[in-house]
């Protein structure tokens, strides 16, 4: 087994609405990532994916708040920290952050160099700003990017080089966990496997040691992780190697996320899409039970009642269902 | 969806020639060069281009929404009419639209009743009775999963995109259009809601025959939905046809680049291809 790079157990984030509602966004994640390897997070829309991102990093402002878990990076505990000590300490060094939309944050007004300054002096002041741009001159060189763009203005670039421009300043220190959330989204087909391409190389040459990957997009992620955990209202419901998770889920709720997949392969437009009926569930009042039971064509009235919890198969697998992993598999034969 | 190629019925829409200039002199754009296709009865079609290559362009002229600058455009076979307004409100019955972003073709100010109201009295339903209009207004509602005793006296702002999206297909559902055009509708939501208003969608057509044309640059969606695909670049159409020619053999260049770039997951998704 690999050295560990983030272990997270138990974690309990919420949101605290103006009106002192409590919505239960991260509700008892674990998950460990070894060096060298990259994790998925697959979910629906609100399922809770960007809060897990902020939770991990430690993001606690208003209306986030911690609750109660661990968040262990590189051997070191951040889980009690306050938010003004995890910028100083932890983002940019342990954790890399790329935000949802994060190309369109950019002050459009400053240099890309400066941005590039801006991260390092954070943790690093001795380096002379001459010490920095050969630093980043050299990153860009090694990542394909031309060094150039250094002395430009986000606006002055495409969509898709923004987007590696703002991957290449969050990594510059080479931190420990990339958490990256739909980097690619917003993109163009081409732009994005570019951008795949880069994150592939941070991790060849160690310039990130483990990753997160957040998107909807399951053909992406196929692609891009070792592992898949899928997300529902607030927990994980599923984790697996991404082959196991793409051709062979077990949670009903996965089995659904796989029925949406459409890719432009020979055959598969002879296959009826299958669409999962409903929305998930409002987090400020989950429902009880099992919490995909409401739109789970397999529920039984129990599966309402008793929290389900994580169960172990396989070795390295992990589902959250009151049904027998064979039960399932032989349903979903059942049904084609 | 695409079991056996169904039967094209006649022509509903056919552009020769069709080109649109922007501006002129240094502010000069071509957006759309001499453009041929031919839309038929029934048929689902798919304008697959990337950013900026014209698609919305194609829509906005055969919605009327702007003037043509060159070619025709033949509607049911006769040139297309709209230099009146009666001429050009007639025709809107015939052609609606759906956008990526719903909130931006609602009036805010207008509660969803009126807006499912208003759909029934522009297809000639003004003397029905409150009751008929009601059941109409439930019968829509109910065919893309809504309630619609939750959405009276709603806004459209107080509904998520999700739900505002099935309320676009909820009108079409009203206004039974001859053709619709989807600029982009999944573009903003994820692959389940995307599934879901694909499925209604096609639904949709299967009960009035309408032609769908779909704006997209989901090259996947394409392939699922559509009986003919044209492949779209810089104002021009390097290539149409089936959408198993296509997207499964595809013969231009470009084609063959933007569905190698496409993640899959049978085949080998290649990132050498890129610089
Ligand atoms: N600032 C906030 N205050 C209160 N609730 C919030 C806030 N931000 C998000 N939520 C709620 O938390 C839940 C999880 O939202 P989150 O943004 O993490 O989902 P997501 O999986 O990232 O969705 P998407 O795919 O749309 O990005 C949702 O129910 C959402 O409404
Ligand atoms: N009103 C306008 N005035 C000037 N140029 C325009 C106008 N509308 C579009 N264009 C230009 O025409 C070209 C095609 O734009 P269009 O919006 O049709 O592309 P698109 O394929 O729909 O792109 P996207 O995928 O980003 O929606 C672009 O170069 C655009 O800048
Ligand atoms: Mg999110
Ligand atoms: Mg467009």
């Amino acid at each position: 087994m690999g050295k560990v790079m983030l272990e997270v157990n138990d974690l309990k984030t919420k949101y605290v609405t103006r009106f002192k509602e409590d919505v239960y966004a991260v509700d008892g994640v674990s998950l460990k990532i070894e060096e060298g390897k990259s994790l998925g997070v697959a979910g629906e829309s609100g399922c809770g994916k960007s809060t897990l991102a902020l939770s991990l990093i430690g993001y606690y402002f208003a209306p986030l708040h911690y609750m109660s878990g661990e968040i262990i990076i590189d051997g070191q505990n951040i889980s009690g920290m306050k938010p003004d000590e995890v910028r100083k300490k932890v983002l940019g060094t342990e954790v890399a952050y790329i935000p949802q939309a994060a190309m369109n944050a950019l002050n459009p007004t400053q240099k890309i160099i400066r941005f590039i300054e801006d991260v390092i002096q954070v943790h690093d002041k001795s380096l002379s700003k001459k010490d920095i741009y050969d630093m980043a001159v050299e990153r860009f060189r090694i990542l394909g990017l031309p060094p150039e763009v250094l002395q430009k203005h986000a606006v002055e670039l495409s969509g898709g080089m923004k987007q590696r421009t703002v991957i290449a300043i969050s990594t510059i220190l080479s931190p420990k966990v990339l958490i990256a959330d739909e980097p690619s989204s917003a993109l163009d087909v081409t732009s994005q496997k570019m951008v795949i391409k880069m994150m592939r190389e941070l991790m060849e040459k160690g310039f990130i040691k483990s990753m997160i990957f957040i998107t909807h997009e399951l053909p992406l992620l196929y692609n891009v992780t070792d592992d898949i955990m899928v997300m529902y209202a607030g927990q994980i419901v599923e984790h697996g190697t991404a082959k196991e998770m793409v051709f062979d889920p077990v949670h009903p709720y996965s089995k659904g996320l796989m029925g949406s997949i459409i890719v432009p392969e020979e055959g598969t437009r002879d296959v009826q899409l299958e669409a999962i009926p409903g929305t998930p569930p409002n987090l400020k009042h989950p429902p009880d039970g099992c919490r995909f039971a409401p739109r789970c064509k397999y529920a039984k009235p129990e599966c309402k009642v008793y929290d389900v919890p994580e169960k172990e198969f396989e070795g390295h697998r992990m589902y959250r269902c009151i049904y027998d992993v064979d039960y399932l598999k032989e349903a979903y034969g059942r049904n084609g | 969806m695409a079991e056996m190629a169904r039967e094209l019925g006649k022509s509903v829409l056919k552009g020769e020639n069709i080109t649109k200039v922007f501006g002129y002199g240094k502010t000069r754009t071509e957006a759309v060069k001499k453009v041929n296709f031919d839309f038929h009865e029934g048929e689902v079609i798919s304008i697959v281009g990337e950013s900026g290559s014209g698609k919305t362009t194609i829509a906005r002229m055969i919605l009327g929404l702007i003037t043509i600058t060159e070619g025709t455009l033949l509607f049911n076979g006769q040139p297309r009419d709209i230099s009146s307004g009666k001429k050009r409100k007639e025709y809107w019955k015939n052609i609606q639209a759906v956008f990526q972003d719903p909130f931006s073709s609602f009036n805010m100010f207008n509660k969803i009743d009126d807006l499912l109201l208003d759909c029934i009295n522009m297809t000639g339903g003004k003397h029905k009775s409150d009751k008929e209009k009601f059941d109409m207004m439930t019968e829509a509602c109910s065919f893309v999963n809504l309630k619609y005793a939750e959405l009276t006296n709603k806004y459209p702002f107080e509904l998520s995109g999700g739900q505002m999206q099935r309320l676009m297909i909820a009108r079409i559902f009203l206004l039974k259009p001859k053709i619709l055009i989807a600029d982009e509708p999944t573009s903003m939501v994820d692959a389940c809601s995307r599934a879901t208003i694909l499925d209604m969608l096609m639904k949709l057509r299967d009960e009035i025959g309408m032609t769908i044309i779909f704006i997209t640059h989901d090259i996947g969606l394409a392939y699922y939905v559509s009986d003919s695909v044209y492949i779209m670049e810089h104002g021009a159409f390097v290539e149409a046809g089936p959408a198993e020619d296509v997207i499964i053999h595809p013969k231009a260049d470009y084609t063959k680049r933007l569905i190698s770039d496409v993640p899959k997951i049978y085949g080998e998704w290649d990132l050498s291809t890129v610089g």
